[in-house]
């Protein structure tokens, strides 16, 4: 589904990574600063490859040899940030319905409501990010980005600011939205526990490269 | 003695219309220049940087005197704008050009400190949600660098209305033309008995001032408030 090939030279660090997705939820797997972020910055189009391609089933993203870049705002990939980043200026309804104004869609109560319910996020409508809890932030985050009906969802490390507790609230949606929402995900994670619950293929990233690509047996070889 | 003259009356007015116009001409042309200093990288922008603050260095008599060369009947820029009808000289229009540019560093300056201080990052996630670079501008970088621009804006417009160098050497001193509050309190101080008109448009400048101040106060805590809340 996804295919990349990306080169990048980042400051000191030389991030060449070459993977292509097989099921539906597909995580990268690898310890901090292994350059996984800025693979996934990539995908969005937030951070441009010094060499490669980037496609998306039949839709070529990024092409270094053909010239194409398909700037962030056009290529319909949802992406959750660690942070969140909701916007601190507006409701989280008007947060939940940015992407799908942004993106020119027309209004789909329906798919709102089931997603609003999915998340079970309902009761936070009118209230604004400072004055909602870590993993209520995280939710509404994966809400804003599910609603504009993205051909890909990236989660970059999405549990990584909560407390223990506040991600076991959380991996249950996150396996539900996997399943009912038909959106391929790419899952950046160091934590092999969340993978599991998650993922079925799994690509290591180590100092920029991908040291292996399999299923879930290469968290294994990565915990002892 | 609190009842003004129509006189002072048309400085007070004059000076609200010029000081305000100043203000909301020169906003656009701000918000860009900001922009442009606190976002982009390009050859020059040291000069821009200075070309700017240079209001606030320069003697004011400098800056009028060089609007009046540019901006005169007979200037540079002056003679081309008197053909197609535009005249600064001598007009209400010129002091409040001279208002807008002495007044332009402070606002460029506080604008381009919100801009700063925004987290880029939420310009990001409004990009992978679709929305493009004027998109993003207008629904994420400015309302969130709203304290910023209304503190600017204020600025400005205080600036503007007291100033006094720069109209008086290019628009001069007209009454119901260019005789702004600054200038007809100069006038009044020069001439014997113009002591009690002088300190009415004293106070009126003061009064003005204040308001200006607290209402900007309470328009840059009301958009903070928005973002924690209520």
């Amino acid at each position: 589904m996804l295919a990349v090939d990306v080169e990048k030279k980042l400051g000191s660090v030389q991030i060449a990574v070459r993977f292509a997705t097989t099921g539906s939820a597909t995580a990268l797997f690898g310890p901090s600063g292994a350059g996984k972020t800025s693979v996934v910055n990539m995908i969005a189009g937030l951070l441009k490859p010094d060499r490669g391609r980037i496609a998306l089933g039949d839709t070529v993203l990024f092409d270094s040899a053909a010239r194409i870049d398909v700037p962030a705002h056009r290529r319909r990939i949802g992406y959750v940030f660690q942070e969140g980043r909701l916007f601190p200026h507006m409701t989280v309804a008007q947060n939940l319905d940015y992407g799908r104004r942004m993106s020119g869609l027309p209004a789909d109560d329906t798919e709102r409501e089931r997603i609003v319910a999915l998340l079970n996020i309902g009761g936070l409508l009118t209230r604004r990010p400072g004055h909602l809890s870590g993993g209520e932030r995280q939710r509404v985050a994966f809400g804003r980005a599910l609603l504009m009906k993205p051909r890909l969802l990236l989660l970059d490390e999405p549990l990584a600011s909560l407390d223990r507790a506040r991600k076991l609230e959380i991996l249950p949606y996150l396996a539900r939205l996997r399943d009912e929402s038909q959106v391929p995900m790419i899952y950046v994670s160091h934590q092999a526990g969340e993978i599991q619950r998650l993922c079925s293929q799994v690509v290591r990233i180590e100092d920029g490269r991908v040291e292996a690509s399999g299923g879930l047996e290469l968290l294994g070889e990565a915990a002892h | 003695m609190f009842s003004l003259t129509p006189e002072e009356w048309t400085a007070v007015e004059l000076s609200l219309r010029i000081a305000l116009v100043a203000t909301f001409v020169a906003l656009p042309f701000g918000l860009a220049v900001a922009w442009l200093l606190a976002r982009k990288d390009f050859w020059g922008k040291a000069l821009l940087d200075g070309i700017v603050h240079l209001p606030l260095v320069l003697p004011p008599v400098v800056t009028g005197y060089l609007l009046l060369v540019t901006f005169g009947r007979r200037g540079l820029v002056g003679s081309f704008l008197a053909d197609i009808g535009i005249v600064f000289s001598f007009r209400w229009t010129g002091a409040a050009l001279a208002c807008g540019i002495m007044g332009f560093p402070l606002l460029v300056r506080a604008i381009r400190l919100s801009f700063e201080a925004i987290d880029r990052r939420l310009e990001d996630a409004a990009s992978t949600l679709g929305a493009n670079r004027l998109w993003t501008f207008f629904t994420v970088t400015l309302p969130l660098a709203l304290p910023g621009v209304i503190a600017g804006m204020v600025l400005c417009f205080a600036k503007a209305l007291g100033e006094f160098g720069a109209t008086i050497t290019f628009v001069s001193n007209i009454p119901g033309e260019t005789q702004t509050i600054s200038a007809a309190i100069y006038t009044f101080t020069q001439i014997p008995g113009g002591d009690a008109a002088a300190f009415r448009l004293v106070a009126i400048a003061v009064v003005i001032a204040l308001f200006a101040l607290i209402a900007s106060e309470w328009f840059a805590r009301r958009a903070g408030m928005r973002y924690h809340g209520d």
